[in-house]
């Protein structure tokens, strides 16, 4: 980086994260520079004349008036290649494990160490011969980074032309793979990382629709409130609600190829609870541990607050990079508010005038520009293959939001909603008494329409069951207003049966444990079988009850007991049993018609 | 904070350029070569020396902010002198069994702390990859923390008090009653405790000393005070100071060590005051915007680290202004911690000692530290089941309120009973100090009032091996 130096200039400002600086000769807009004699990442936020105002991204203390700058020249990169996969890195890249071993266990300032090791030897499969004319983009080759992902070495932005040299074999990020010649007879070398400026998002062909829902495991997203593979979602809740677990759960069982998982802000113990357990939980189907398919960030709520910003946009520039090689990609950021208020503590330090709660005016516009990075993509250079598929690559996103005091009013969680077509809202009321996930299914919302996937891929009547599920729920919420106002007595038999069924929704569906083997991850196809099984309970006694049964001998049906453990059961033979169950509901139900039918004959 | 120890200084500058005094801030002009974050001396025209550090540097103005009060500095005679470092602490291992003030100089009339070592009180982040998962169970002898919300060691957990709420009582009831339980059984481990008292009373923090003595515990302890009547300022400090003894403990001789912060609402409240002397733009309630950043640089100074036998568990005391959980210092804290131990006034009133309301109260390290190897299988789904069932309770309590109890069902008055049997039983066990099994055994009996099939959240097989029939 050192021969990349421009210009220097001098510290003449300081305060907390905020350095100004005089005397650079040439110096851009978002330039990257190296502050002090101790080097501290930062980068240009403003330009005034001869003053240069720097967003530092490590502690100011001890940094000293009239200490020099060095001006990289370049914007702040992510490094992209082999190598990421199952790594840890804080918010301007630095592998934190290799950190580690350098430093010892507590962060010092203004350390460089490269992002990806460049020692280590990589098994590169060309995909293309020399002669082949390639555009950026397209697959030169292909080595196997982990047990579950195999890295495609794509020809970067800029490049094109004829494949003068393409290599094989044993390879480290030094060595070259291939040599292009462009149109004017000029070669260049071409390696197996790249930089890419976490600010710009990376092209794509075209934007495709959202037609398939991310498959989640958790019932009352997949059901309720799925989120599309391109999709964004938003997770507001105030704290104890569940945002973490929830995200963390997302990350080990969600559908997906890759998961790039950044802690912003938050716990470092929770940090350390997933690079502990990672490694160790598997994939449901490969077997394969999950560490292999999941990128970790990590800038804690401890570590340098303007890092939180350029720990956002470093993951997912992470993640766009693996949906151009074809991969579903989940990102998962936790929290945004925490970046929100990086931005608000940065803006009035430079003396903005302030938005809504001492917000910059341009946070909405800052929210937005990075969820619609979230997206389904025809990937560049992905040609169609012989099927006629062209490549194609998602990038979920999924952003935790912290509103203070619970509030939902906050600027971030308005902001954030207006964008995100999902909407989870946590609940406290829910959460207190522990039903997790406490979701709260009168206020969330999944605008994605994807009842066409559904009707082809699950069965017919998914969508009617999901109707009517939400509208019980819905029902339940008028009727406990009653309820509390005169009490059940004022209820008809009918409706009583309703508040029984919309508990059941609620504990033996919607409930589910995050922790409890079984029920930590639930198919689709078990999810929509659960659901059935309980509304032909309801449609089978309402039934009863206008035949004159009573609710108290419904109540204690035995079937009831059954619908309560099917979450406990393994979901192998799941759809087996549960068409049993509904026999089973159909034959004791008949038999308490039947048996009251006896005693009216007889009366 | 080393008037007795000056640490060795490459450059000492001294500045008579003082233009304003504002709060506990002082303007100097004309310096050079001042570093942000310094730590400065100034000097009054009686000579008496005050600490302070470099807060801005904007060309050639430094803005410092003064640990004591700014009283009788004036413009023309007072001196500033920049010590070239951050401010550091004296620490060693002979802090235990001594009493400092909050700047961390000795009062107990002893001789001053030789120091093994100067470490920065700012401290450094944990690397997070270097963090281990914390998930050994400490026992602390109350049913309603231990069986609901239990504590790991190298956990950061906030009691949530209130004015006239027995927070303090509760929190050195903790400290004396806590040990570690785990596979093989009770352990006998180095351990020190180090308290820090933020703008308490003198009546309270003489509680906690009694407290200490009286359980033996003050040899282990090394005591950090900041009194109500003590300079505002120096509370900012104050935690800090007893966060860097603490890690050093920890860290360099391996003691396991028990942080009691209290009152941190105090503290937010001197971080409010110097935000507005600096004409900061507020956030919410005047508090300033970085206050979670400034938090979070308290708590997270907790956890235990790859190779290092030692740990730091905080248990961090705050009053809720008007019992307000959703006020910013519970709030902020509440999602820097992990989790919150959350006190009720009408629990309180009903004579429920320790008055725990376990619905807002969560610790999110319970799972790790729980269950097969730690405690009991079953923990996990007994306390989800309490929960669900004293959540029930209590809303029918409210119902019956309204239109009696005529209209409950059988169950209904089986939950209603059950949450009653478990304020009075279970939460309300006064001073007593029971075992994680006879908390969990008198689960069980509270649960058996209630048939097995509503035990939902209970596996079936555990149900069997548990429930006395």
């Amino acid at each position: 980086m050192d021969n990349n130096i421009k210009h220097n200039g001098r510290v003449n400002r300081i305060a907390g994260p905020v350095v100004g600086a005089t005397g650079f000769q040439e110096i851009r807009l978002h330039d990257m520079v190296l502050v002090g004699e101790e080097k501290l990442v930062g980068e240009v936020i403003r330009l005034n004349a001869d003053q240069v105002t720097i967003q530092v991204y490590e502690d100011t203390s001890g940094l000293r008036m009239g200490e020099p700058i060095f001006n990289t020249g370049e914007p702040l990169v992510a490094n992209l290649g082999p190598g990421l996969m199952g790594q840890i890195f804080d918010g301007l890249q630095r592998p934190l494990t290799t950190l580690a071993k350098k430093e010892g266990g507590f962060l010092g300032r203004g350390i460089s160490e490269s992002p990806l090791s460049m020692d280590k030897v990589w098994e590169f499969t060309p995909a293309v011969k020399e002669g082949d004319l390639v555009t950026p983009g397209v697959i030169l080759g292909t080595i196997p980074e982990t047990q579950s992902i195999e890295h495609r070495v794509m020809l970067p932005n800029g490049m094109s032309g004829r494949v003068v040299e393409i290599r094989s074999g044993s390879l480290t990020l030094k060595d070259h793979v291939a040599v292009i010649e462009n149109d004017q007879k000029e070669t260049q070398k071409v390696f197996m990382a790249n930089n890419w400026p976490v600010r710009m998002a990376r092209p794509y062909r075209k934007r495709l629709d959202l037609n398939e829902p991310l498959v989640t495991g958790k019932r009352v997203i997949d059901l309720l409130f799925p989120i599309p593979k391109g999709g964004s979602a938003i997770i507001p809740g105030g704290f104890g609600t569940g945002k973490t677990v929830i995200q963390q759960s997302l990350a080990r069982w969600s559908e997906v190829d890759v998961v790039v998982y950044v802690g912003c802000g938050e716990r470092g113990n929770e940090m350390a609870e997933v690079l502990n357990e990672l490694p160790k939980l598997e994939d449901r189907s490969s077997g394969i541990p999950l560490i292999n398919r999941t990128v970790l960030i990590a800038n804690t709520s401890n570590m340098p607050v303007a890092a939180r910003e350029a720990s956002i946009y470093l993951g997912i520039t992470i993640g766009e990079y693996y949906r151009d090689m074809g991969y579903d990609v989940l990102m998962l950021a936790d929290s945004t508010s925490r970046w929100g208020e990086a931005l608000r503590e940065v803006s009035s330090r430079l003396e903005e005038i302030p938005g809504e709660e001492g917000y910059p005016a341009y946070l909405a516009s800052r929210l937005a520009e990075f969820y619609e990075r979230a997206g389904h993509v025809s990937c560049l250079g992905g040609k169609a293959d012989a099927s006629g598929k062209e490549r194609d690559g998602s990038i979920s996103l999924v952003g935790a939001v912290s509103p203070p005091g619970g509030d939902f009013s906050d600027p971030i969680t308005q902001s954030s909603m207006r964008i995100a077509g999902v909407f989870w809202a946590l609940d406290y009321e829910l959460s207190r008494r522990r039903h997790f996930p406490a979701i709260n299914w009168t206020k969330s919302f999944s605008l994605v329409d994807l009842s066409h996937w559904y009707l082809e891929e699950v069965a017919d009547d998914f969508v009617v069951l999901m109707q009517e599920t939400q509208s019980i729920l819905g029902r339940e919420h008028e009727l406990q207003q009653v309820v509390q106002l005169i009490g059940q007595d004022a209820l008809s038999e009918l409706e009583r049966e309703t508040l029984l069924v919309s508990r059941i929704l609620r504990e033996d569906l919607l409930q589910q444990s995050a922790t409890f083997g079984v029920d930590a991850f639930c198919p689709l196809v078990k999810s929509y079988w659960m659901m059935k099984v309980i509304l032909h309970f309801h449609e089978a006694a309402q039934q009863a009850l206008q035949k004159g049964v009573s609710l108290q001998d419904l109540e204690n049906a035995q079937v009831l007991q059954k619908i309560a453990r099917m979450k406990e059961q393994k979901s192998e033979t799941i759809v087996e049993r549960l068409q049993y169950l509904l026999e089973d509901i159909d034959t004791e139900i008949n038999r308490i018609s039947e048996k009251l039918e006896r005693s009216n004959a007889r009366g | 904070m080393h008037e007795d120890e000056p640490i060795k200084r490459l450059v000492t500058k001294e500045f008579r350029t003082v233009s304003q005094i504002r709060g506990p801030l002082i303007f100097v002009e004309r310096v050079s070569d001042v570093a942000y974050d310094e730590m400065v001396e100034v000097i009054d025209p009686a000579g008496r020396t005050r600490v302070g550090r470099v807060l801005e540097i904007d060309n050639n103005i430094a803005v410092i902010q003064l640990f004591l009060s700014t009283e009788g500095l004036d413009i023309t005679r007072t001196r500033v002198r920049f010590s070239g470092d951050v401010i550091r602490l004296n620490v060693s291992h002979s802090m235990l069994g001594r009493i400092l003030d909050g700047l961390g100089n000795p009062i107990d009339g002893g001789p001053a702390i030789l120091p093994e070592k100067l470490e920065d009180i700012n401290g450094k982040p944990l690397n997070p990859a270097v963090r281990i998962e914390p998930s050994e169970f400490i026992q602390t002898g109350i049913s309603s923390i231990d069986g609901l919300n239990s504590l790991a060691r190298g956990q950061k957990l906030p009691i949530f008090s209130g004015s006239g709420l027995p927070g303090n009582e509760l929190a050195a009831q903790i400290a004396s009653q806590a040990r570690v339980i785990s596979g093989s059984g009770d352990q006998d481990e180095p351990f020190a405790v180090v308290f820090a008292a933020i703008g308490i009373t003198h009546r309270e923090s003489s509680y906690f000393i009694d407290q200490f003595r009286s359980s033996g515990a003050l040899e282990r302890t090394v005591v950090f005070l900041n009194h109500a009547d003590d300079p505002t300022i120096e509370r900012i400090i104050t935690p800090r100071a007893a966060l860097t003894a603490a890690e050093y403990l920890a860290y360099e001789h391996g003691l396991h060590v028990l942080v009691i912060m209290t009152d941190i609402t105090n503290y937010c409240e001197a971080l409010r005051e110097l935000s507005v002397a600096r004409e900061e733009l507020p956030a919410r309630r005047g508090y300033p915007g970085y206050m979670y950043s400034d938090l979070a640089s308290l708590y997270e100074r907790a956890g235990r680290i790859e190779g290092h036998p030692g740990s730091v568990t905080q248990l961090i005391l705050l009053s809720m202004p008007d019992d307000d959980i959703t006020h910013p210092i519970p709030d902020l804290t509440g999602y820097i911690t992990e989790g919150q131990i959350v006190l009720n006034r009408s629990l309180n009133q009903k004579g429920v000692y320790p008055p725990i309301d376990v619905l807002p109260s969560l610790s999110r390290l319970m799972n790790a530290a729980i269950g097969e190897g730690h405690t009991r299988e079953d923990h996990r789904s007994v306390a989800d089941q309490i929960y669900a069932f004293y959540a029930e309770g209590r809303d029918l309590e409210k119902l019956v309120t309204i239109i009696g109890e005529g209209s409950l069902s059988e169950q209904d008055r089986r939950v209603l009973d059950f949450a009653k049997r478990f304020e009075k039983e279970y939460v309300g066990q006064g001073h007593s100090n029971r075992t994680i099994q006879e908390t969990l055994d008198l689960s069980w009996d509270l649960l058996s009032t209630i048939p097995a099939q509503y035990l939902k959240r209970i596996p079936e097989e555990y149900i069997r091996r548990y429930l006395r029939k």
